[in-house]
């Protein structure tokens, strides 16, 4: 699948994953499933990471909850969620697998590893647990 | 009886309960899903015995999280 995401959303999400580095920034994604097969990522959502941690992410469902209604509010849908790795690549860790149960949904991975240079990519991942497969998606930074 | 379901309102039977909805919506790895109704969740212990009523608003959530 193709998606496309705007400059802006993406500086959004570098602005606030390095206000929060070390820990890892996390939030979700809405906009629309084009009929011409493109993903148009319209609208970035800040969520806490109730972990607080570098090593994990956790997104309170009741905070989860309210953002999907306001998403709907808005006239989009929830298309997924977006994590920040502070010290690793922008690939989805074991753990990252383990916990994406939803098929239908796209995972971006906000890397910071390398400073001032940060890397975002986006990943289906599908399967049973144990044999979760990833595919990169094709991201577009309009 | 009308529901909205994920933002769309939808004709179901009268009496189907949460389990039932589930089914019949397709929803995947419904083991870890989370269900809300009217912005309250529900116990994943409770799908059978919930029956849904008219004009319910139902969610269906899966735990975000990861790691490193």
């Amino acid at each position: 699948m193709k998606i496309t995401i705007l400059k802006s959303d993406h500086d959004k999400m570098y602005e606030h994953a390095l206000s929060v580095a070390p820990d890892e920034a996390c939030g979700l994604l809405a906009g629309i499933d084009r009929e011409d097969g493109i993903r148009e990522i319209k609208k970035v959502y800040i969520l806490e990471n109730i972990d607080h941690t570098n090593e994990h992410f956790s997104i309170d469902p009741k905070e989860q909850l309210k953002t999907v209604k306001q998403i709907r509010a808005e006239g989009l849908v929830p298309l997924g969620n977006w994590h920040s790795h502070p010290e690793s690549p922008s690939r989805p860790s074991e753990e990252d697998k383990r916990l994406a149960n939803d098929s239908k949904a796209s995972y971006l991975i906000l890397s910071l590893a390398e400073k001032g240079n940060p890397v975002l990519n986006a990943f289906h991942i599908e399967g049973e647990q144990g044999s979760r497969s990833v595919r990169k998606e094709e991201l577009s930074i309009i | 009886m009308i529901i909205t379901v994920a933002g769309n309102k939808k004709e179901y039977e009268d009496g189907i309960n949460v389990a039932t909805l589930i089914e019949q919506e397709n929803v995947e790895t419904p083991q870890y899903v989370t269900v809300s109704i009217n912005e309250e969740f529900i116990e994943s212990g409770s799908f059978d015995s919930h029956v849904l009523k008219e004009g319910d608003e139902v969610e269906f959530l899966y735990f975000m999280g990861g790691g490193k």
